[in-house]
């Protein structure tokens, strides 16, 4: 039994005790850096493959999915120790991904090939590939894991797709060069951004039609440099902030009145987020200035920037 | 002799098999034609850059393919063709041949050749854009309601770069001139630009080189540079790339070159790659097989425009499309950072300018500070209250 005991310690020692992490992809420096929630402080840096871009983790955290976009792969990671397990089949410059309720499909944009790719994470095999449009990037999965989005930057559209028979069912056009998409909690609405639109189109899931346009100003910055991406609800499913790139702002948006309530001064070209495992924290990754501005979701003030690696693009959360 | 082939959708058949879903929208079919007047080019001095032989082409073609596409989706079919006149030929018969095909062309030739086809009866209720020519007449007093400009105005380029120059407060300039017309109205525009933002050029000095200098530069642009006053960066004017390429590292004083060399203003330059550039310039260089150039940033500009304005419309009519794309719900992405739309005075696409050297981005103009009461990208090229443009209703 003690030798148990002290096997156990002796595997659990490279974790550090802590309530939790947050992982952020550096795209110009092939790393992650780990920041470390109770300090605040980046306490790991692992070395990935090249221009490291999207990323998850499974279900229960025991795996991290990485897009390696310019090694045309995704490598799964084991997070405690760093060490690079396998490598999935990706298709060609994978960019974003989301991983289905099932844990076990994981749904690939890639960017060069205007395809969808739907790759067996067990089997590690390709078991689907669907045409969508020119650079495919946002990709998000509906909670019932019935419907998948990928959002294609220079066709302007959300494709629709049934994961029961991997076709599309629906193509509704959005502003342009959409960059992001997620389902709200209950998963009655499909929030896209797109960039160069400079908005974020919601969408009826049942009808696939569109409801709202969200639009956004804030004083003293060109309308066109307000660059919608990133998008997170938070646990409550009341608010959400949006990221607006090289306005360098993160927009709060009431989800019930789609009102903007505040814009959030953060780093420069702000791309994506993720919360603290509490949702009392929200971490931004700030491309240009390469470091992650950390946010006071209770009272929407940005609370310290943390420096990280060159181009900081993806984040997620690991409690 | 005229060459005219078609590219037709060859997508077609795989559209059909994908538009399960979707908004059952009418088939719509848009032809379009690419008509280039070929232009002899002058001999130059150096062989290093040909130009292209699908110059411009290219960015049609690859705006063709990201457009149907997205009409695959639509129910949505688009075709190209391309007509390309030999020097001496007949643009004109070349001209109402195409516009019986299709109201819509991108025109690759001269200013007063664009002038010809846009002023042809035929044309009056079609939809040009100009793909080449950045002559200050067309967006001016020449200006025609069924001309648009992709290409930027040569004055929106010369203005990226003072803004540059001011930025970096080098604002002590001098200028070489190169012998032909185009170097005499290039250095015309470098010297307005100049003005506009306040950049001095203390001296001017004439190219007069008839010999191969390549063997000499080093004797003879020490020399032909030492009578400058002091300043901080040399200007040339050298529009058809001939001798500029010598100028750098030859000068009597150590200081940078801009314009035709060294510090260049371009509508489209292979070393973007921010901004979702770089699958641009592969998805050129995989079709293409060279990087891609202003003048096929321009065609791509045009076709993709249409395109945008087909799709939000659901119109193939060209003037349902002319009122969207002058309109102010049209934005156009154009991988430079900025959504792109068109002056609703005088029909040029507002985009970003790239300042650039051999091998990197310096600045995207419009630069930080460079307001404007409209869109600081209106703060290049000729502005609103100049143009004498009346064409456009303004």
């Amino acid at each position: 039994m003690n030798r148990i005991l002290t096997a156990l310690l002796l595997v659990a020692l490279p974790l550090p005790v802590a309530a939790g992490e947050i992982w952020v992809t550096n795209e110009k420096d092939d790393s992650i850096s780990v920041i470390d929630v109770d300090t605040l402080e980046v306490v790991r840096t692992i070395p990935t493959g090249e221009r490291p871009r999207g990323i998850t983790f499974s279900s229960d955290h025991s795996r991290a999915y990485i897009c390696a976009s310019d090694s045309d792969t995704v490598q799964v990671m084991d997070p405690a120790t760093g060490e690079i397990l396998h490598d999935l089949p990706s298709g060609e410059d994978p960019e974003q991904f989301v991983l289905a309720p099932d844990d076990r499909h994981l749904w690939i944009a890639n960017e060069n090939d205007a395809v969808t790719t739907v790759v067996d994470v067990e089997s590690r095999k390709v078991v689907g590939q669907i045409d969508v449009g020119i650079e495919p990037e946002g990709m998000a999965v509906s909670p019932d894991g019935k419907i998948v989005i990928t959002t294609s930057e220079t066709t302007n559209m959300a494709h629709w797709i049934d994961t029961a028979t991997n076709t599309i069912f629906a193509n509704t056009l959005v502003d342009a060069r959409p960059r992001y998409a997620e389902f709200t909690k209950g998963g009655a609405e499909l929030w896209v951004s797109s960039e160069i639109g400079g908005t974020v189109t919601v969408f009826d899931v049942a009808t696939q039609a569109e409801t709202h346009k969200i639009r956004f100003a804030i004083p003293g910055v060109n309308d066109d440099l307000i660059q919608a991406v990133g998008i997170q609800f938070t646990p409550d499913g009341k608010t959400a902030f949006v990221a607006l790139g090289p306005a360098n702002h993160i927009a709060v948006v009431n989800a019930e009145t789609y009102e903007v309530e505040d814009y959030i001064l953060v780093g420069r070209r702000v791309w994506h987020m993720t919360f603290s495992p509490d949702g009392s924290q929200l971490f931004t990754t700030n491309g240009v200035s390469g470091d992650v501005t950390v946010i006071d979701v209770a009272s929407r003030q940005p609370v310290k920037s943390i420096k990280v690696g060159r181009f900081p693009w993806g984040a997620a959360t690991r409690p | 002799m005229e060459t005219s082939f078609a590219r037709a959708g060859g997508l077609l058949a795989l559209a059909a098999a994908l538009l399960g879903g979707g908004p059952a929208l009418a088939d719509l079919s848009i032809p379009m034609v690419y008509l280039r007047q070929e232009v002899a080019a002058p001999p130059v001095l150096s062989n290093l850059d040909p130009i292209p032989e699908d110059r411009g082409i290219a960015g049609a073609e690859l705006a063709l393919a990201d457009t149907m596409t997205t009409g695959r989706f639509m129910g949505q079919t688009y075709s190209l063709d391309i007509k390309s006149v030999a020097p001496g030929d007949d643009l004109v018969a070349a001209a109402k041949d195409a516009l019986a095909k299709s109201p819509i062309l991108f025109v690759d030739a001269p200013t007063e050749d664009i002038l010809k086809v846009a002023d042809l009866p035929e044309a009056q209720d079609a939809l040009l854009f100009n793909v080449s020519s950045g002559d200050r007449r067309l967006r001016d007093a020449d200006c025609r309601g069924n001309l648009l400009h992709s290409i930027p105005e040569d004055a929106m380029r010369t203005d990226a770069l003072m803004q540059v120059l001011l930025d970096r407060r080098w604002t002590r300039t001098v200028l070489i001139v190169g012998p032909r017309p185009d170097d005499r109205a290039l250095a015309d525009t470098l010297k307005a630009s100049a003005a506009k933002y306040g950049v001095e050029i203390l001296a001017e000095k004439d190219w007069t080189f008839d010999t191969d200098l390549r063997r000499a530069t080093g004797q003879e642009i020490p020399l032909f540079t030492q009578d400058f006053p002091d300043y901080d960066i040399l200007l040339i004017a050298d529009a058809t790339d001939d001798f500029a390429r010598y100028v750098q590292d030859n000068t009597w004083l150590p200081r940078p070159v801009a314009g035709s060399d060294g510090l260049r203003p371009e509508g489209w330059a292979p070393v973007l790659e921010q901004w979702g550039a770089v699958q641009l310039q592969n998805r050129f260089e995989k079709a293409a097989g060279r990087d891609m150039q202003s003048r096929d940033y321009a065609a791509w500009a045009a076709l993709r425009t249409v395109g945008e304005a087909v799709t939000r419309t659901s119109s193939a009519d060209p003037q349902v499309l002319r009122s969207y794309i002058l309109s102010d719900a049209f934005t156009l992405d154009g991988f430079k950072g900025r959504s792109l739309s068109y002056r609703g005075w005088n029909g040029q696409l507002r985009q970003p300018i790239a300042v650039v050297n051999a091998r990197a981005l310096v600045e995207l103009a419009p630069l930080d500070g460079f307001l404007h009461q409209v869109n600081e990208l209106d703060s290049l090229g000729l502005d609103q209250p100049e143009s004498a443009c009346t064409a456009f209703g303004g």
